[in-house]
């Protein structure tokens, strides 16, 4: 039996009132062979907002959205249903996808180098884009392909344009790639995991990059990440996933100033302060459980300081808005031992806390 | 880009050398003419003369030389058989082995690359599993053995085609088909490879992201990624159009440069065999040569003179 004072039951739906999304993705399962990847995802993306995507390797934060875009190979069984502007996408006609992706909904990927085509000049490939979604053509193509990679940040666009993938740095590959997905004019774009493959300066000069293209463009962006940093510096929104299931969903503020979830809080201590005494940082203990032996109760539960029978008995609550949380934008945890009001240090969480303190007392800065 | 020319140009030079050793060696090493040529029978003073006439009395490395030497003079010997000079004995029989291994390179190709791509675009399928039972059927049976059902199939049972000979073009086709089939089964896994390689790699997802229709995904982002291993196979199926037919030319009994390969090896026709072999390696580094232009032509990362930027 669930602990209902726990749960604010009483409020209502994921999206913050008053807004349809732009793409509703509601309980979205997908497995591969028979093995499950995602374990029903619902996700809603407004018009113009930057959401965040975050949870480790292998989570399904990049399977929902190249799910929602039909973009799996033919081994996946993708079920449930996903919804641009009201229209299903999950099962449409193929002609209708093939304007939706890189039309709507734009997507770039983690290595720039290997996502473009090797064989094709990079201002080729954009202007493959212009023709399949704009229609334009020969000289106007061109022409915009080269404002397009001006406005992305490539220095002397008009000889860039005749460049090979090889030619060009992985930063300049990313921003072509940025410039291919802006080509369809996109309402929404996909960011799977866009620096993870970039020098850490390059990463910041991208980040900035999308930040800029979206407040200029008003488009909304999902960006994908393994890293709080990255989501906390772009997003507005956030949602945290965990052996493909959604776990929390707050707005960045909210998340990051009170995650709810014991999974989030363990990202967050795995995390290096800004400020304060020097700590060893806090891992979370053990593995994500393998998608065949996943167990009946809450995936985290095997890896929770928090957990209790109640919690490898049955499956997680869904994820509902949280008591006290933030109005008018929930703050959505599906989590039997969230407890805003109460907030219980988990005891791998605390313990760590206090060997940091030994050790940041041992081990002075050297070179303060 | 003459730089790498001229690289590439000296190590086919070297490649041929080698072969052209290698050969010498061999042949010498491994059976005397005099014997082969002259029967054991045949009077020790005929013998001799034999021997001397031909320069086989000098020691190897003489022999070697004075090759060479002739070879740079463009003279590539006579045959001891016959006395006519090898190069033309040879020259008479290319038209006959082009006639049967350029269409079995059409057929090839034709059969192999459509059959390889359409397998790795329905990978898993039933047409998949068909496809490459046929492919490996097709190069796992041995020429000789794939020539002579053919030849049971078609000339003695069904009466259709004649079983050998050059007699009239119909002959051409058992032996077109028997290399033809065979190859077109290694290109077909060749190409199937390539296309499944190709299309897991990420740009094919990127094209799909950005709205290409499938069949332009195969034809503009899949084929010309997939065409490069490809073509080094064809490369070496053209290399081999001057001797690859050996077997299947003494199957049929057909008047090519492999039958007449044959001939020479067992009678020890030192001349003849190795101006063959001088010719095969010269096809074969040559057409190396074009694959190693055709690469550049095809891959940008690969082409000479950009690469600097790499």
């Amino acid at each position: 039996m669930r602990d209902a004072g726990l749960l604010d039951l009483a409020a209502s739906s994921l999206t913050p009132p008053g807004a349809t999304p732009l793409l509703a993705i509601q309980d979205l399962t997908v497995a591969f062979d028979g093995v499950p990847a995602l374990r029903g995802v619902d996700l809603a993306i407004h018009a113009g907002e930057a959401h965040g995507l975050v949870g480790e390797s292998g989570c399904g934060k990049s399977v929902t959205l190249l799910a929602a875009l039909g973009l799996l190979p033919p081994t996946a069984t993708v079920r449930g249903s996903v919804r641009l502007d009201g229209q299903e996408l999950l099962g449409a006609p193929q002609a209708v996808l093939d304007g939706v992706r890189g039309g709507r909904v734009a997507m770039i990927f983690q290595d720039p180098a290997s996502a473009l085509n090797p064989v094709h000049r990079v201002g080729a490939q954009v202007v493959e884009a212009l023709r399949l979604h704009r229609g334009l053509d020969g000289t106007a193509a061109r022409a915009e392909a080269r404002r397009l990679f001006d406005l992305v940040g490539i220095p002397d666009p008009t000889r860039r344009l005749d460049a090979y993938p090889h030619e060009l740095s992985g930063g300049q590959n990313q921003r072509v790639m940025i410039a291919m997905a802006l080509a369809g004019e996109p309402d929404l774009l996909i960011a799977d995991e866009p620096t993870t493959a970039l020098d850490a300066t390059i990463q910041a000069q991208i980040l900035d990059l999308l930040r800029k293209v979206q407040r200029e463009t008003g488009m909304a962006l999902v960006l994908i990440s393994h890293d709080l940093g990255v989501i906390a510096d772009v997003c507005a929104r956030v949602a945290v996933m965990y052996a493909g299931r959604i776990v929390e969903q707050a707005t960045a503020e909210a998340l990051f100033a009170n995650p709810l979830h014991p999974y989030t809080r363990g990202l967050m201590s795995a995390l290096p302060d800004m400020d304060g005494p020097r700590r060893r940082l806090a891992a979370i203990e053990g593995a994500v459980p393998e998608p065949w032996a996943m167990p009946a109760g809450c995936a985290f539960a095997p890896r929770c300081g928090l957990a209790v029978d109640a919690c490898r008995a049955d499956p997680p609550p869904a994820l509902l808005p949280a008591a006290g949380a933030y109005r008018p934008d929930p703050h959505h945890v599906a989590c039997l031992r969230a407890d805003p009001d109460h907030h219980v240090e988990p005891r791998w969480h605390t313990a760590s806390r206090s060997a940091a303190m030994t050790r940041s007392r041992v081990q002075p800065s050297a070179r303060a | 880009m003459t730089r790498f020319l001229a690289l590439r140009f000296s190590r086919a030079l070297l490649s041929i050398l080698l072969v052209v050793t290698f050969a010498f060696v061999v042949l010498r090493l491994s059976g005397d003419p005099a014997l082969t040529i002259m029967s054991p029978e045949a009077p020790p003073e005929a013998i001799a003369a034999f021997r001397k006439a031909w320069g086989l009395d000098q020691p190897i490395w003489v022999q070697y030389l004075r090759y060479f030497g002739a070879i740079a003079h463009g003279e590539l010997g006579v045959s001891m058989r016959d006395g006519r000079p090898a190069l033309a004995l040879v020259a008479e029989r290319i038209p006959a082995t082009l006639m049967i291994t350029i269409p079995a390179l059409m057929l090839k190709i034709a059969l192999g690359i459509p059959a390889g791509i359409t397998a790795a675009l329905h990978r898993n399928t039933l047409r998949d599993r068909l496809l490459m039972a046929g492919a490996v059927a097709g190069f796992t049976v041995p020429s000789f053995v794939l020539g002579l059902v053919l030849v049971l199939v078609f000339a003695v049972r069904l009466g259709w085609l004649p079983s050998g000979g050059d007699e009239r073009w119909t002959s051409a086709v058992l032996p077109v088909l028997t290399l033809g089939l065979g190859g077109a089964g290694i290109l077909a896994r060749f190409t199937r490879s390539a296309m499944l390689e190709v299309l897991g790699q990420p740009y094919i997802r990127t094209a799909s992201a950005k709205g290409v229709p499938w069949r332009l995904v195969v034809r503009h982002h899949a084929l010309p990624n997939a065409a490069i291993p490809t073509v080094t196979i064809v490369g070496f199926m053209v290399g081999s159009l001057i001797a690859g037919a050996v077997v299947v030319e003494s199957v049929f009994s057909w008047p090519g440069v492999g039958r007449l390969l044959v001939v020479a090896v067992a009678n020890r026709d030192l001349a003849v065999v190795q101006c063959i072999l001088l010719l095969v390696s010269a096809t074969m580094v040559t057409a190396n040569l074009i694959v190693d232009l055709l690469y550049g032509a095809l891959d940008p990362r690969l082409r000479v003179g950009t690469a600097a930027a790499h």
